[in-house]
This record gives structure tokens, sequence and C-alpha cells, in this order.
């Protein structure tokens, strides 16, 4: 109907895009919401510069390399630390006093692209000392960003915000003793990083496996269409035990999942549940 | 103009940064008769979790005002609000969608993505209004939305508080029409009808 807008992926060409790489690859998007997987397409024809979309799959069909790109490409890996720094305040007053009784601290970051969140949180339990007698697992499908947590590495131009957003999160201390200055690169402590597991997992196909008190998944579910959201929450309550606690981005919700009966959102309204049931 | 009983508008897209906010108020307030069009307001801003936008637009009216959660479903006569920090997507004509992908013209949320998003749902079924503002946000937008067959207003450059950003979109395509900013709400009023 609008066909003057040629810049847009059709609806038939994505289709044909995502069977191939289910087919050849086995990466599933195909309940990944449309609106934005297109702007994704049509944002990688450009910046690669493929003059039609003919091209783009005959590159994905021929160049098992170009893979790769394509995945780090059509998932949006845009992060930082302490984002929403007032869930961080509440975490730091409200669910750590609860963890801190805990003999032993797992948690879980399901989709957190280059792992700012995940340093954000050593931070935050190393503050408590809490570190010692934690494990963090950091999971994406997206093994080149998941690449960076290892190097524990971050643009050096972003610590300012950080550095901000660190204060308005209770933090107390000069945020420059948690790195090292090298270049444009701010090199995190390996104290951090010593307490991190590493791994790919695809929410889309992969299935809990192990049990945590605590899981982010923010601004990954905004992804997915409304049945998908309902597996991935599923599958975070199987992986979460009783009174462990949820924590979702600052637009999403439970409110009409499967699992919304058992659990309980905090009370001043920030996007963490607790699982009740 | 509509003929007919029934405006063939269903949705009204809103763009504005830098001194937009009179404008948009004064929109608002005119408007509150459409109960069958659904409202989207994209105003460049910091990312507080304030609600003062929210707030302020509600007082000028008795349609529903709300920012846009995930997912949440597009109904007439309510005014949504693009969230601080999101990318304002819409999946097709009933649910609304969130993406927090990179910054586009430095903004996020950014005027483009949602009025193109917009112009493949409701091709000629779209009113596109661009406001004042300092950057060229909205001007790929509106003409997505000229391009789809809808209908496209642009803020008077010369008496805008800053002109910068209309004057974008009107280089760029054929505008339906330019009106000065206190006479955008009862135009819209008119075509709505």
């Amino acid at each position: 109907m609008h066909d003057k807008m040629e810049n847009s992926v059709k609806d038939e060409e994505l289709d044909l895009l995502l069977d191939e790489l289910f087919r050849s690859y086995g990466y599933d998007f195909t309940n990944y919401a449309r609106a934005s997987l297109k702007r994704r397409v049509s944002r990688l024809m450009i910046i690669d510069r493929f003059p039609s979309f003919a091209e783009l799959l005959y590159r994905v069909r021929q160049d098992p390399a170009y893979l790769t790109r394509m995945v780090e490409e059509l998932t949006v890996n845009v992060t930082e630390m302490f984002r929403d720094p007032q869930v961080f305040k509440t975490i730091r007053e409200e669910v750590l006093p609860i963890l801190a009784t805990h003999p032993f601290i797992r948690i879980w970051h399901a989709g957190c692209a280059t792992g700012e969140e995940v340093y954000s949180m050593a931070i935050l339990l190393d503050e408590a000392n809490l570190l010692h007698k934690s494990l963090l697992y950091a999971t994406d499908l997206n093994p080149t960003a998941i690449e960076n947590i290892r190097k524990g590495v971050f643009p050096i131009s972003e610590m300012k915000q950080y550095s901000e957003n660190y204060i308005l999160s209770g933090g107390k201390h000069d945020f420059s003793k948690y790195y090292t200055a090298k270049y444009n690169w701010a090199k995190f402590d390996d104290r951090l990083k010593a307490k991190m597991i590493v791994a790919t997992h695809n929410l889309v196909s992969d299935r809990s496996f192990n049990e945590f008190v605590l899981i982010f998944c923010r601004n990954v579910l905004i992804y997915f269409d409304k049945y998908l959201q309902d597996n991935v929450l599923t599958l975070f309550d199987d992986s979460l035990e009783k009174l462990g606690f949820l924590v979702l981005g600052s637009k999403e919700n439970l409110r009409f999942s499967p699992i919304a009966r058992k659990f309980k959102q905090l009370e001043n309204r920030e996007r963490i549940w607790r699982k009740v049931m | 103009m509509a003929e007919g009983d029934v405006s063939k508008y269903r949705m009204v897209v809103i763009g504005g940064s830098a001194g937009s906010l009179d404008s948009i108020l004064k929109i608002v307030a005119a408007v509150q008769e459409a109960v069958d069009v659904a409202f989207v307001v994209i105003v460049h801003r910091g990312k507080g979790g304030d609600s003062i936008l929210t707030d302020l637009l509600s007082s000028q009216t008795t349609l529903v005002v709300k920012e846009v959660e995930d997912k949440e479903l597009i109904l007439p006569g309510t005014i949504y609000i693009a969230p601080p920090d999101y990318h304002l997507l819409l999946e097709n004509e009933y649910t609304f969608s969130l993406d927090a992908s990179e910054k586009v013209h430095y903004s996020r949320p950014s005027i483009d993505v949602t009025f193109e998003s917009a112009a493949l749902v409701y091709g000629p079924a779209l009113v596109g209004v661009l406001l004042s503002g300092a950057n060229a946000d909205g001007a790929v937008g509106l003409k997505n939305i000229a391009d789809a067959g809808g209908f496209t207003i642009a803020q008077q450059p010369a008496t805008a508080e800053v002109g910068y950003m209309p004057q974008q979109a009107i280089n760029l395509t054929k505008v339906s029409v330019i009106l000065e900013g206190e006479d955008i709400g009862i135009f819209l009023r008119t075509l709505l009808k």
C-alpha cells in the first residue's frame, strides 16, 4: 500500500530472512517484535551498503561468517552502568539487606549485552560486603557482546555519565576507584570480574540452568512479542527461588503475564517484583 | 479536508523540541472532542522519570493522557506520550512497542522513528504535525507521512520559537499546510471532525 517508502523492509522480506536464519543457523527471531526488527534490518542494509534486500539475503546464505555480524546488529546492545539509578538505589536499600541473610547469592543477568549492568551490580555487592559470597551469571545470545564482560573494558567517554548515575544510586565513593584509565578505555577492577560467570544463552531456545535469588532482564522483553514474553517470564519463574526478586526495564510489566499472580511488585513502584508463591 | 460525516484520520502524531510546549498544550486543549482519534506526542526531553509532561497535558483536556508502556494497546480518544529514553514504534494499528536502540539525531525518543513507523501502519489515515525545534529530527519522518498519503502540518518557522526543525521538513517535502503554532489546534479540530 505504501510502496513509496522503499527504505523499509517489507513483511515478506523479513519472513524470508528470519526463515533463513532459523533453518541454516538455528537462530529463531520469529517471535521478536517486528517493528523494531524491521528497523534493525533496514539499518544494517544502510551501514553495510546492501543495494537491495536480495543482496542481503544472498550474503546471509553464502557467507556463514557474516552471521555473527548479523546477529550482533539485529539485537540491540545499548546499555549503561546504573541505568535508571533509582532501581539500583532500591536494590541497595530494600533488596540487598534481604540477600545479606542468605549463605550464598546467585544472580542472573539475562540478555545483559556488553555487561555494564553486571559490573554495576558487582559494585553494589562489593559496597555491601556481599561480593565474596555472590556469583553473577551474565548471559546474552550474542557471543561478541559478552566477550566484553570478560575484558571488563568500557569507553572512558561514558564514565562521567556513569559516575553521576552511581551517585544517584546511593554510591558514596569516588567512582573512578573502580577502574584504571588506559587511552580511551576504562578497565574495571578484576576483583569484580572474579565473581562473574559469562556464557551465551538464548532466551528463545535455551532452558533454565540454575536457581537464582535475583534475576535482571531489563529492556530485553520489549523486543519480543507477547507470546515470547510470556514464555520467557515463565522461564524466569522456573529459575527463581521462592521470595526471589525479578527486575525488569522501566516500561516493562508483569501485569498481563501468566506468572503475575505469583509475584508482588515492591511498594515504591520501581520495576522490581518479588516471587511470593 | 475530510469528506463525508466521519474523518478519515485515525491517528495524529505530534513531534516537538525546543520551544514546542506552548503549541502542544494548545493543540491538546483544542482536540478533546476527537474521541475517535489516537494522538501521540513525541518531545525531546531529559531522561528523568518524572510525570510533569503528562500532568501538564492532562490539565488541558478530558481525554486520557499517558506515557506509553511496552506493548500498550492503541485506543482512540487517548493522548499517548513517548517515554523518555525509548523510541516509540507501532507494531500495527492496535499495539505500540518500545525500542531502546541507538539515538537518532542525538535523540531518544526520535520523532523520525515514530513518524516513519506510524506512516507504515496508518498510511493515508495519519496526520503528522512538526513543531518548533533546533534539531533536524522529524523532517524525514514528515516526508514519510506525506509519501504514504497522510496529511502533514509544519509550524510556521518564521514565528516559531526555534524555526529550524519545521524548516528542515518544509525544505525536504511539500507539506500539506504551514500554520502558526497557536492555530494548529483549531485547524486540527476541524480536520478531525
